[in-house]
């Protein structure tokens, strides 16, 4: 394992079990500013378990995640201001308009954002179109991107974790999100992601195989 | 930070009012629990006065309980309470900001209608004055203690039912003070002990409940 | 485009040395905690029933107290236990400690649901009713309910973790209460009877009333560990039940 300086998140010996099952064992990885994790895997391996531990929304059976050198329990606050997840859950509430769904969280988030940032967020995801229309009358593809304007809102977040980002993505849209992947890791970003989907990664990627030990 | 407590207010007041109707459903049930008593145990005034505080207060912490099942729930499922929960802020200040959302879509609706049940149950002023005095108080702790129940519960089947179990008998301090400062008020009595009781067990709750929702969110959310 | 693949290091040892090792050391205990909890209960219900003397107001019938009063303490006593054990699962993210709590819940409802029944018995001859709403019964009652809600919400998740941290922060809830239910119920009762006698509390207490009311209570204090032991290697062998030496006792 090479040890990279400046990594911001270091999983160290994780072992997570879920029911009964164990998904894997004294697994570390770092990862680095500027880089781009590809955690792949079979259905069932445990990658989205492995993306919420990373997220401190799963606690481990046993191991830790650090950010910055500190365990993220003790900094959840600080580590959650500097982290976007895009979960399998779009965080879209179905009752609020496209832009009000975004105003409200990042006001919850405490960012200062405006109305023009609003509209630039969702032009970036090209539905700008939507904004004044009730989540719950979209479809889930553009439900998706709203969840993913928050990546263009919250420029102070360093660490991108996404589960399945591509997901309801049409192929304009996979495109968008490949550029924005590949501005925010020359930025000195960092994504973490998980894709069942065959990807053509826009950028170099460390790719991660969790593998299921068979009869364990 | 507060400006960040306020946005989620205002956000639950938001969403509250455009399902204005799950809002009003609470009051009505609250209403017409009330008056299933009467219809119970008969048309008697002296019967109803005596009752009354007890019908009362029961209705509300039914009526709360009942509307426990939209505070975390709706969040739950559409993913935004990990959004929350990752937002970089305190997660107690935020469920603090919750419950003060749902306080004032249940709790003081229910103490407003309060007065107007007062006077169907034909209570003096005093009494009167004592109860939505006590309901005014109790309530926010009902919001909290049911808030631990809701958190615990997210997602379980039967998590309606079995959030009643949990909760009830946490609430039956709350009960106690509530109707106990009532029914003095009705003998002539001063209700301030109980009244006061009913504003330490709100504010106690306000400062300890807040970390027992966090804890039991995050365990909810694995 | 360019791809580097780490593996992850392979799955480790069995790093379960604790429990196939605390579920031998508690099938050894057992026998133990069984027979003293036989023999104290023996000699206490020895002491209880002939050599305790006759109470003047309320004939033979109080000797219920015996059986009555021990297991309300101990009801209390195991909510406080199970609550701390409970805390201590949460705080360090050990299992054996949340085990441990739900090992021992179904015992403290059995011991508040034996106190209940006791005192409704009691009371039928001494007072007339089965049951009058005194503070102490009604404080028992509740703390049932807070232990059926405790067995409730840890039966209804199905992931073991989350089931214990939930039902582990539950009883901490509960716990914190427990003093604040047992006082306002205790100011309920007062105003509204008036009566100062309670269904568990004699005139006066003979030495040897106190003496047999503490041989049961550590009796049933030994049977609680006991029953509480023979739960948790039920619990660590269902939980474990795909580990090797779970399944080597499972097959005799």
């Amino acid at each position: 394992m090479t040890q990279t300086d400046g990594a911001i998140i270091q999983a160290i010996e994780l072992q997570c079990e879920r029911g009964h099952r164990r998904l894997f064992d004294r697994l570390s990885f770092q990862v680095a500013a500027g880089q781009c994790v590809h955690i792949a895997g079979d259905n069932g391996a445990g990658k989205t378990s492995l993306l919420r531990i990373l997220c401190g929304l799963l606690s481990p059976t046993s191991g830790e995640v650090r950010w910055r050198g500190q365990p993220i329990g003790r900094v959840r606050d600080e580590y959650g201001a500097d982290l976007i997840y895009v979960g399998h859950l779009n965080g879209v509430k179905d009752d609020l308009t496209a832009s009000e769904n975004l105003r409200v969280w990042a006001a919850m988030a405490a960012l200062s954002v405006g109305a023009e940032d609003l509209a630039q967020a969702l032009r970036s995801l090209s539905i700008e179109r939507f904004a004044h229309w009730p989540a719950g009358q979209l479809s889930q593809g553009q439900k998706r991107r709203i969840g993913l304007a928050r990546l263009t809102l919250a420029r102070q977040a360093r660490i991108w974790i996404l589960d399945e980002p591509f997901n309801a993505l049409d192929r304009h849209g996979v495109g968008i999100l490949n550029q924005l992947i590949a501005r925010h890791v020359s930025g000195g970003g960092a994504v973490v992601l998980t894709t069942h989907q065959s990807w053509e990664a826009p950028v170099p990627v460390v790719r991660l195989d969790l593998v299921a030990e068979a009869g364990s | 930070m507060i400006q960040a407590l306020l946005a989620v207010v205002r956000r639950d007041l938001l969403l509250a009012m455009r399902q204005r109707g799950d809002v009003f459903n609470v009051l009505m049930f609250f209403v017409i629990v009330v008056t299933m008593f009467p219809l119970g145990v008969g048309p008697d005034k002296d019967t109803l006065r005596l009752i009354a505080p007890g019908v009362v207060w029961v209705a509300a912490l039914l009526s709360a309980i009942l509307s426990l099942g939209r505070l975390f729930a709706l969040d739950y499922a559409d993913g935004t309470l990990e959004q929350i929960m990752l937002s970089g802020q305190p997660l107690s200040l935020t469920v603090l900001g919750k419950i003060a959302a749902h306080w004032l879509i249940t709790g003081a609706p229910i103490t407003v209608m309060s007065v107007v049940l007062a006077m169907v149950f034909d209570m003096a002023v005093g009494p009167g004055a004592t109860l939505v005095a006590s309901l005014l108080l109790g309530t926010p702790c009902l919001s909290l203690i049911g808030a631990v129940g809701a958190a615990l519960t997210l997602g379980l089947r039967g998590a309606g039912v079995l959030v009643t179990l949990l909760v009830l008998p946490l609430y039956v301090p709350v009960l106690i003070c509530g109707a106990l400062a009532v029914e003095r008020s009705a003998g002539g009595l001063s209700p301030a002990p109980g009244l006061m009781v009913l504003a330490a067990l709100s504010l106690g709750a306000t400062a300890l409940a807040p970390w027992a929702i966090g804890a039991a969110l995050r365990v909810s959310v694995e | 485009m360019q791809t580097q693949t780490i593996r992850p290091l392979r799955f480790g040892l069995h790093r379960f040395a604790a429990p196939p090792e605390f579920y031998r050391l508690a099938g050894r205990l057992i026998p133990w905690f069984g027979s003293a909890a036989a023999v104290l209960a023996a000699f206490g219900l020895y002491l209880g029933f002939f050599v305790a003397p006759t109470d003047f107001q309320q004939g033979e019938v109080y000797r219920i107290i015996f059986i009555h009063v021990p297991a309300a303490w101990m009801s209390m006593f195991i909510y406080a236990v199970m609550a701390f054990w409970a805390g201590v699962g949460l705080a360090f993210n050990t299992r054996m400690s949340s085990m441990w709590a739900c090992a021992m819940a179904p015992t403290g409802a059995l011991m508040a649901f034996l106190a209940l029944w006791t005192g409704a018995l009691w009371g039928r001859p001494a007072w007339g009713a089965y049951w009058a709403w005194d503070a102490r019964m009604t404080s028992t009652l509740i703390l049932l309910f807070l232990y059926l809600g405790f067995m409730a919400l840890h039966g209804a998740i199905d992931d073991p973790r989350r089931a214990d941290r939930a039902a582990g922060v539950l009883a901490l809830v509960g716990v914190v209460n427990l003093p604040i239910i047992y006082f306002s119920v205790q100011w309920w009762n007062t105003l509204h009877q008036g009566a100062t006698i309670s269904l568990t509390r004699a005139p006066t207490m003979a030495t040897t009333m106190l003496e047999a009311m503490f041989v049961m209570m550590l009796s049933f204090w030994m049977y609680s560990i006991a029953t509480s032991l023979a739960r948790v290697r039920a619990i660590l062998l269902e939980r474990e039940k795909r580990t090797s030496w779970a399944q080597a006792i499972a097959r005799g």
